[in-house]
């Protein structure tokens, strides 16, 4: 018997809008005030309050539609989903049920193989976020902040396309690179702007769905691959010893690596929809659907494409460089009129190896793109050489400062002074008489070691490409 | 519409229905259901569905912040028990 099963996934991801205000109110959506200053009568459900929808929230699922080449639905329906939850405070969460914004688009990912794959966007609508329920401090209470009760989000559902753990990644990956592209959520996953859900199920390749289980609180890219990967064992173990899988809600419990059943979640799962009769349809106009269309920045597929055209980059460097619009905006500041190969290896290795080892992302990172830009150009003009451009980068990383105070300062400045470079070598060569006769006598291996004497005695300063021509010279003349 | 169900949307509702009373509230419901059931036979072919009984479309509000309005401690003032800012509930966990 074959042991071999497929794995089909699903991911539905709530983006947090960064709108200024909340969806139907007014109130700031500003992460981290006092709890509950930033509300009001409609986002606390008093009665008698009534929802009027936000343009921005509007024109950021617009943007989102477009950018995956969605259909977008001229007149959408707003609808209430119906539960009881101490977060929620109307009993419903206003939501899109049977009319989305967003109808069907597709995102393409790439593979670690190389090759693209197409994955079908089902649909996306806009919903309001619930508030947030505080354990620690209380006694058999829990303490209601709805600060974020109304923050506007945009529900992405993928369609059943992704095939496995990694797929589901590079997926949430370019959603991710994506939402950011288009600058509609700030993306922190951490605080909770950016979640997944992910539904998973198993079945014999060919045959039909599997019966699957829906798997939340996914707030990381590991923590994803992780779940995934957990559940898959756990419903094959289930499958292969002649079990059922239960249709059910599952927390990824982060500190076990585990999966485990929400039972609460699942009496509750009657929501009752109905339009909203406090919102009327919402009519998409041509003129506004084509004002987002003008205004949509380059998209990252398009801008990793012109990387390879316009810099002459390879297609590893420019997926590397496109996958993050800070990281991208901030390679193009670098390498203007600059060797862009030169310019994208520093990005890649110094700046990201230095961002990696100081956890910070390009708009917390000390060295700004314009300097980084200085001290390629002070290579290229021969003021230093590549190893001193690696400690002026180091510095500025650790200690800031600019590229020409550095050099100044502690006199790094390359020896490009022929008489200078030659006067070290005449007293190299003078110290090493042994090495020198071995050398003229046929032992080329020894060319290294004088190189090293001449760098070690210019402390690191002199041009290396004028040491080995002119060190030649000197050696081969007797 | 058979007691079960009654006794579910009661549940879904958080409403206490008092076993004497679903009977009657069975008959009420199933009033409903069968003036539901006289509507569908208006013959509606070719008639668009409505989402909302005004013809109307959703208007918009520009997306500006507002601060101003009713003080934290004159919101909380109306739930049964707060503290710190927060409303307080019977705890909830997963």
């Amino acid at each position: 018997m074959s042991t071999e099963w497929e794995v089909v996934i699903g991911l539905e991801v709530h983006v947090q809008l960064n709108t200024q205000s909340k969806i139907f109110c007014a109130c700031p959506t500003a992460f981290g005030a006092e709890p509950n200053t930033h509300t009001c009568p409609v986002c606390l459900g008093l009665p008698g309050a009534l929802p009027v929808l936000n343009e921005a929230a509007v024109d950021k699922a617009i943007a989102f539609g477009l950018a995956i080449n969605a259909q977008l639905h001229r007149q959408s329906i707003f609808a209430r989903k119906n539960y009881f939850y101490p977060d929620l405070p109307k009993g419903y969460q206003i939501s899109q049920y049977e009319i989305p914004i967003v109808g069907k688009g597709h995102l393409d990912i790439l593979l670690t193989d190389g090759s693209e794959k197409r994955v079908g966007i089902t649909r996306a609508h806009l919903e309001e976020d619930a508030g947030k329920s505080l354990h620690e401090a209380f006694v058999a209470q829990s303490g209601i902040d709805l600060n974020r009760a109304g923050t506007p989000l945009l529900e992405i559902v993928s369609e059943p396309d992704l095939r496995s753990a990694s797929e589901a990644v590079a997926y949430l990956k370019k959603l991710h690179a994506l939402v950011r592209y288009l600058d509609i959520s700030d993306g922190n996953m951490q605080e909770g702007s950016f979640r997944c859900d992910a539904n998973v199920s198993l079945r014999r390749p060919g045959e039909p769905f599997g019966t699957r289980a829906e798997i939340k609180n996914l707030n990381s890219f590991r923590f994803l691959e992780k779940a995934i990967l957990f559940e898959m064992d756990r419903q094959r173990e289930i499958l292969e010893n002649g079990g059922k899988i239960v249709q059910e809600t599952r927390l990824f419990d982060a500190n076990k690596g585990e999966t485990r059943s929400m039972r609460s979640k699942e009496e509750a799962n009657d929501y009752r929809y109905f339009p909203d009769p406090d919102l009327l349809p919402l009519h998409l106009a041509e003129e506004r659907i084509d004002r987002v269309r003008v205004s949509l920045p380059e998209l990252p597929d398009v801008r990793r494409i012109r990387f390879m055209e316009q810099y002459g980059l390879p297609a590893y460097d420019a997926q590397v460089l496109t996958a993050h619009r800070e990281l991208a905006d901030y390679y193009e500041q670098v390498a203007e009129n600059l060797d862009a190969k030169i310019a994208a290896n520093w990005v890649m290795v110094e700046l990201l190896g230095a961002m990696n080892k100081a956890g910070l992302e390009i708009p917390d990172f000390p060295v700004p793109a314009g300097e980084l830009r200085l001290l390629l150009q002070r290579m290229a003009d021969s003021t230093i050489s590549g190893k001193i451009a690696k400690e002026i980068f180091e510095i500025l990383c650790s200690e800031g400062g600019t590229v020409d105070a550095i050099i100044d300062a502690k006199g790094l400045r390359q020896i490009t002074d022929e008489r200078a470079i030659l006067a070290l070598i005449d007293e190299i060569i003078a110290n090493n008489p042994k090495q020198t006769a071995e050398y003229r006598a046929g032992k080329e291996k020894l060319f290294g070691f004088f190189v090293g004497q001449v760098m070690k005695a210019s402390h690191g300063k002199a041009n290396p490409d004028q040491v080995n021509s002119l060190l030649k010279n000197r050696l081969l003349s007797q | 519409m058979d007691k079960l169900v009654v006794e579910r949307i009661a549940y879904l509702s958080r409403m206490k229905l008092p076993a004497q009373e679903i009977p009657v509230v069975t008959e009420q419901l199933a009033q409903i259901f069968r003036l539901v059931e006289a509507m569908r036979a208006v013959p509606t072919e070719g008639v668009e569905p409505m989402a909302h009984p005004l013809d109307l479309q959703q208007p918009l509000r520009p997306d500006e912040p507002r601060t101003g309005g009713p003080q934290r401690a004159d919101l909380l003032a109306n739930a049964p028990e707060a503290q710190d800012g927060l409303f307080l509930v019977p705890r909830v966990i997963e």
